[in-house]
This record gives structure tokens, sequence and C-alpha cells, in this order.
């Protein structure tokens, strides 16, 4: 049946299709959907997992067992799955496995524009890239044999136009899940020294196989169309080539960017007068044809940063720009923000107005940067605001103790919150934390997590005690205080920095999108009360703007949260 | 058949996405190789986002690149003037006369341009303006905004009217069916 699908969705099918028994992953953008879709499936198991390391184990756990398993997470995910990955390379698979992984070029929601193809070729498995839904679901279901043929977990890297591009897909029909006998191999799943020696001359030897299998694999096409120019490219960059020079060039496109063939490539350099290689990210097809001896341009004339498009190509082959007209005027930017409502901004106003110094973490509360809030200083990585925060107590002691803060969401914490905290407790610094429990993970667009009591299909599930479990991670001082409240929040946080140990702010309400959340009816000002003092102006809401020298209130997306009312000293919110 | 670029443009939230779900479908169904393309992530929370729909007998690329564009249909007056130069020589612009504040403007860092609309029309291009905000309210939801954009562009598609009204039917919930078809109804009307 043909489907207009994204390229996620793609996945989700090829894998159902291709007899995936359990998959197990955390949300990222832009990979959230593949497990979205999949969760809609009754005959396979699936579930999020708290972050990319337990879901990789979880994946590698259900292989062993003898399903066909899979993961999925964006390019900075697999960092936090790299440990098992690393050693999954060594072990192999019994039900074939699969890693989905979806890079970010040009960074539309993450902190990095990291290329994933090089863990494939340090960890040494095979990787799999499709340029559109089609191929994306042709690959993703064939990927399970690939990794029981050559005994490897295999990746399926995504980027976020292809993830997010719809297309045509004609499904085909699907092999039906099967759960191989398992069998207690020691010398295979044990990776202890003794056994580990012996499995890696058999990575090696599989990486020759593979690229015996690259040099001739529906993975690696080549179109002939002309002598003089040979384009060897991969994934989304294959497309804007195409877009762009048609029929009028030679390609011989990359489906299977680790391992990659040598003959292939030494015969379509050899078909050709001059050789390019157009790859988004880092030169790493172009570093292995440069490894081959041959001459190419690359990264001389296409950039490392960002995404291309045809008109990279165009412009790169001396094409005429195409027309175009634009206003003159200055166009102010429209960067998003935290919504009207959104239980993060009393925390951040009461950070900003005592000029404490934030930690920040990634997820929505990271939009706590942008003015007029602008109460962030630092945001690296998932956890590393509590982490963060100690080692710069560590190093500035009682002085920076009660002015520093770290705030982190709640599906955060449970991803990689929990173990900082720990370090805070054992390694006493005098931190305090805030944990942002909105009740969902809400940047990726709404997953349950173990904080939520609900799992990924939306049935009760066990429901972390954040309380219970802070005191069970060595701190004494937890406290809940609901950020609508600005009072509360200014007394929780002077109290919490001011006390001699380490202490926990939980900062509680639902994310004001979740449909179980009721809004209030929204506020409006009373413009003859309104002394135009922008106090209101300064939380950043953007049901808020000022008419006429006045406040105003946007009817439309006023939730009726009464934080702005709660510092209209005139009483003219109401 | 030389491939047609449409992007649909406005403020997260809008519902810019159901309208190039909409688009997409039809134009599958009508048998065109079709490619549509949207940012997801933060776009839910108030910024500017973008939409691509490309369809032809095959379709390469899913983005669309400036001076390509045969129609832009923006959300949003400042949207429209942001994605102007995307549109190729020819090319029409369908806007909802809406004005909506960004952030750097509400906090009075920057100004929202005036007549922003008029500059581009003196520039030559072809602005189709119109106030899908206050048809999509006479239909019955401020929220058919998408719809009535999608009413007006339909007009110069060559897909017959029924074949739309027939996506609507396929695409939204029932019971929200008989109101976007209005919504529908007084953009290609308008």
């Amino acid at each position: 049946m043909k489907k207009l699908m994204i390229g996620n969705q793609a996945v989700a099918a090829g894998l159902h299709d291709g007899g995936l028994g359990v998959v197990s992953s955390y949300p990222g953008t832009p990979s959230t959907e593949i497990t979205e879709f999949l969760s809609q499936y009754d005959d396979l198991h699936s579930e999020w997992a708290p972050n990319e390391k337990v879901a990789c184990e979880v994946a590698f756990g259900a292989s062993l067992a003898g399903a066909r398993s899979a993961c999925a997470m964006k390019h900075v995910g697999l960092n936090v799955a790299a440990d098992p990955l690393f050693t999954l390379s060594y072990t192999g698979v019994n039900g074939g496995m699969v890693i989905c992984v979806a890079d970010d070029p040009a960074m539309h929601s993450s902190q990095n524009e990291q290329d994933s193809r090089h863990y494939a070729v340090a960890a040494k498995v095979p990787m799999l890239e499709p340029s559109d839904s089609a191929e994306a679901y042709a690959f993703a279901k064939s990927a399970f044999e690939l990794s029981e043929k050559y005994d490897t977990p295999v990746l399926l890297r995504m980027c976020t136009r292809i993830a997010h591009s719809q297309s045509v897909v004609e499904t085909a029909e699907p092999t039906p899940a099967v759960l191989k006998d398992y069998e207690k191999t020691p010398a295979k799943y044990i990776m202890m020294p003794g056994n580990a020696i012996k499995r890696h001359p058999i990575v090696e030897q599989r990486t020759l196989a593979l690229q015996a299998l690259a040099e001739d694999c529906v993975y690696n096409t080549v179109e002939m169309h002309s002598d003089e120019i040979g384009i060897i490219t991969s994934g989304c960059s294959y497309l804007y080539v195409k877009e762009a020079l048609g029929d009028s060039v030679s390609i011989l496109k990359i489906g299977m960017p680790n391992p990659l063939p040598v003959e292939l490539i030494k015969d379509f350099a050899a078909k050709v007068k001059k050789l390019y290689v157009i790859e988004e990210l880092d030169p790493i097809i172009e570093t292995h044809v440069r490894a081959l001896g041959l001459e190419v341009v690359g990264k001389e004339l296409f950039s490392m940063l960002g995404e291309f498009s045809q008109q990279t190509i165009a412009k790169a082959f001396g094409l005429a720009d195409k027309a175009s007209v634009s206003a003159d005027s200055p166009i102010p930017a429209r960067p998003p923000m935290m919504c009207a409502g959104c239980p993060h901004r009393g925390i951040f106003y009461t950070l900003a107005k005592n000029k404490i110094t934030v930690h920040g973490d990634i997820g929505c509360y990271t939009l706590g940067a942008v003015p007029p809030l602008s109460a962030l200083d630092s945001t690296l990585c998932m956890g590393a605001s509590i982490s963060g925060l100690h080692g710069f107590n560590a190093a500035r002691g009682a002085s920076a103790e009660g002015k520093t803060v770290a705030v982190i969401g709640d599906s955060t914490f449970m991803h990689s919150g929990m173990t900082g905290l720990v370090n805070v407790a054992y390694n006493a610094t005098n931190s305090t934390v805030i944990i942002l429990d909105n009740s969902i993970t809400g940047m990726t667009g709404h997953q349950q997590n173990p904080t939520t009591g609900f799992n990924i299909k939306g049935d009760p599930a066990a429901k972390v005690d954040l309380e219970a479990l802070c005191h069970a991670l060595g701190i004494n001082r937890v406290r809940v205080v609901d950020p609508y409240d600005l009072a509360a929040c200014e007394t929780a946080i002077k109290e919490e920095l001011a006390a001699a140990e380490p202490s926990v702010i939980i900062s509680r309400r639902p994310c004001v999108l979740l449909k179980t959340v009721k809004h209030a009816p929204p506020l409006t000002v009373d413009a003859d009360k309104c002394r135009s003092c922008k106090k209101c102006m300064k939380l950043g809401c953007p049901a808020i703007s000022l008419k006429d020298g006045k406040a105003k209130i946007d009817a439309t997306l006023c939730v009726g949260c009464g934080v702005c009312k709660q510092l209209c000293a005139f009483d003219a919110i109401n | 058949m030389k491939t047609t670029s449409v992007m649909i443009v406005g403020v997260g939230g809008q519902g810019s996405l159901l309208a190039s779900k909409l688009l997409g479908r039809l134009l599958m169904d009508e048998g065109y190789d079709v490619k549509v393309s949207e940012v997801h992530g933060m776009s839910q929370r108030g910024g500017s986002v973008v939409t691509y729909v490309r369809f032809g007998d095959k379709v390469y690329s899913p983005i669309v690149t400036e001076g390509e564009a045969d129609v832009i249909i923006s959300f949003e007056k400042l949207e429209a003037a942001r994605y102007a130069s995307y549109l190729k020589e020819g090319g029409r612009i369908v806007v909802n006369t809406q004005q909506i504040d960004p952030m750097p403007v509400i906090i009075g860092a920057a100004q929202y341009p005036v007549d922003v609309l008029d500059e581009l029309i003196a520039k030559g291009v072809n602005v189709e303006a119109l106030d899908a905000l206050a048809l999509a309210e006479q239909a019955g939801s401020s929220k058919a905004v998408n719809i009535v954009l999608m009413g007006r562009v339909a007009k110069s598609l060559d897909i017959p009217y029924e074949r739309w009204i027939a996506a609507i039917e396929n695409t939204v919930a029932p019971k929200f069916v008989e109101m976007n078809k209005k919504a529908f109804d007084l953009g290609y009307n308008a």
C-alpha cells in the first residue's frame, strides 16, 4: 500500500515489517517518532527507557534472548549509549539488532552537530543511511538480516531532513517476528579479557567481509551519465545533487557509509575526469577516498557546517542564482519561547530577579536562557546541570554556594541527573538543585517517563517518588513548591540557598500543554489602573504585550496562570 | 512535469502542520510524487515554522531554497516577509493579515515592520492578502485559519474542488468536518 510517511514512520514500519520483537528508546529530536510509531503496534514490546544507554542494553538483552530488537536515539544520545555499543561490536547478536541514530545538521533542536558516522567507524559496526522514506523502510527492514548474517549490531543513520520529510512509501509483506533459541555461550557474551581478546579478531574479519559486501550491494549504487564529473554522495546530499545537477553528472550513491567500498570507488573514479565527494558534516567518505590515493574535491568546496541544499550544490558548481526579492525592512527574529502559562517561568523569574547563577540542562527550560529572563549561565548536555553545579561550588566554595543552583527537568533527572545528585551528597558541596517537575518529557513532544505514572502506551505504570528518591540519594532537605506561587518560590530558593547542607527544591506543576491540564479563564488588564511600570513584561510571557504604553493580555494565549497578577503592584491585572 | 514548490510558513501553534498533511496527502492521491518537509522540535513554542511541500513526476530535494517557491502560504504577515526571498519570479504569496508580535518586539528590542506587505507589493511581488482569522471565526473556529488559507490557494492548484473536500473529510476529525468545509469555502470564494 502506498503511503506518505515521514522518514521516522518509515523506519518504524520497516523495523516492524522486518520482524521486530522489542524496542527501547529515549526520546530525542529528530529520532522520537520512530519509537512513537512503533508503540502503536501491539505485536511487539515498546518502551521509553530512562536513557539511551539503558535502551541500548535492553535491545542487547532482547537480541541475546533471540528477538529482533532495536533502539532509537538522537546523535548525542549515542554518546550515552556508546559504552554498550563498543562492546556489542565484540559480542555480536543472537536476534538481529538495529540502533537507529538521527543526526541534526544545522542544530534545529540540538546542542551540537556531531557526525554519528564516526561511531560506526570507531565501533567497527556497519551503518546504513537512507535518503528518503522508501529507503528508510527498505533499509530498516533489511538491517535485521544484515545484523544476523554478519553477527553485528547495525547502525541506521537518519538526519533531520530524512527523519522529518514525508515521501511516498510502498510497504511490503511483513516478516513475522520469530524468537530464536537462546543458548548459553559464555565465550561470545561474557566480555572479560580472556574472551574479548578472542572476539576482537572476529570483529576485524567481519569488517573485511562487510567491505566485500560493500563492493556489490543494494545499498551502494552507481548512476553513470557523464565521464566528466563524478560525485560520491549519500543521504540527503544525494537528493540535493540530483535536484541541482540532474543527469548531467555521474553519481556513486553510498547507502552504507561504513564500511566503505574500495574497488567500487576506484572503478568509479577511473571513469570520470573529476571526482567530488559531497557529504554533510565531517569528511568521512572523503578521508576514505583520499586514503585510496585518489584525487578528489571535498571539504574545500563543501562546508562541515550545517545543512546543504540544492542551492549549496548549484553555487559550488557555478550555476546562476535564482532571482528573488526580499523586503528592505529589518525582519525581527522569532525565536521559540516558553509558552504562556509555562510552569517554569515563575522559577526562572525568581532566579533572574535574585541574580542567581544557574546551571541549566536539556529540555524546554533551556528557553529560560532567552531574553528577557536570560536566567541561565550554562547548558552542556543531559544531566550536566547538577554535576556542573557541584564542580562550580567545589571550585568557588561558600561564596558561590549561596548564589548558585542547578535546574533540571523530571525526565532529564531520570536520564542522568540522579548520579550527579549522589555526587553532590557524597562529596558534600552545599549545592541547591531545582527539579522542574512538569510531569512529562516536554521538549520532544510529550513522552511519558518514569516520574509520570504512565508507560509509552499511556497505561498506568510504576511512578518514581521524586521526594523519596532524593532522600535515598543522600539529600536531607527536599521541599516542593508550586511555581505559580512567586512568594513561595522566593522563600524556597532563599531558604535552601541559605541552608548549611545540600538541598533539592521540586518545582511541581504539569506542562500547560498537557490535555489533562485545565486552564483558568484569561486575565485582563485594567488600562486605567496600569501605570506602565512594565514589571509584568519581565516575565517574557508571549501573552503580554504593550499597547499604547499599557500592558495588554492576549486572551487567545493566556491560560490564567496568574503569575503576572502577582507582580502587578497596582492591581491592574484580574 | 516540472516540480512545483509550495511553502507554508507561520508561527508555531498556528496549525501549519495540518495544512501540509492535507496538501501532501491530496497530492499523493492525485498521483504525484510528493515530498513534505518540516522541522519539529521547538516549533510548538511560538517560533517561526516553515514547511515545504514539493510535487511533480519525480521529486528529489525535500526542501525549497531562495527563488524557488511557486506559492508561499503565510499564516502571519511578518513570516511572509521573512520568507519572501524564497519566492520565484512570477510566484505568489497568499498571506493571512494577522500580526503576531515576536518576543523581541514584545520586549521592545525590535520593531514590527509597518506596511511590510506594501513594501513587497511595491517591489512587484504578487501578494494576495486576506483576513483568514476573521473568515475562520466566521466558519466557527479561530483554529481553522489553516483551512481558510488552503481554500484560497486551492483555486490555483490544478486539483478539482471535490477532491479537496474529500481530503478534508479524510484528514480532520469527524466532528470538525462541517466547520472545516465551511472555512475552506470561505477561503475558496474570498
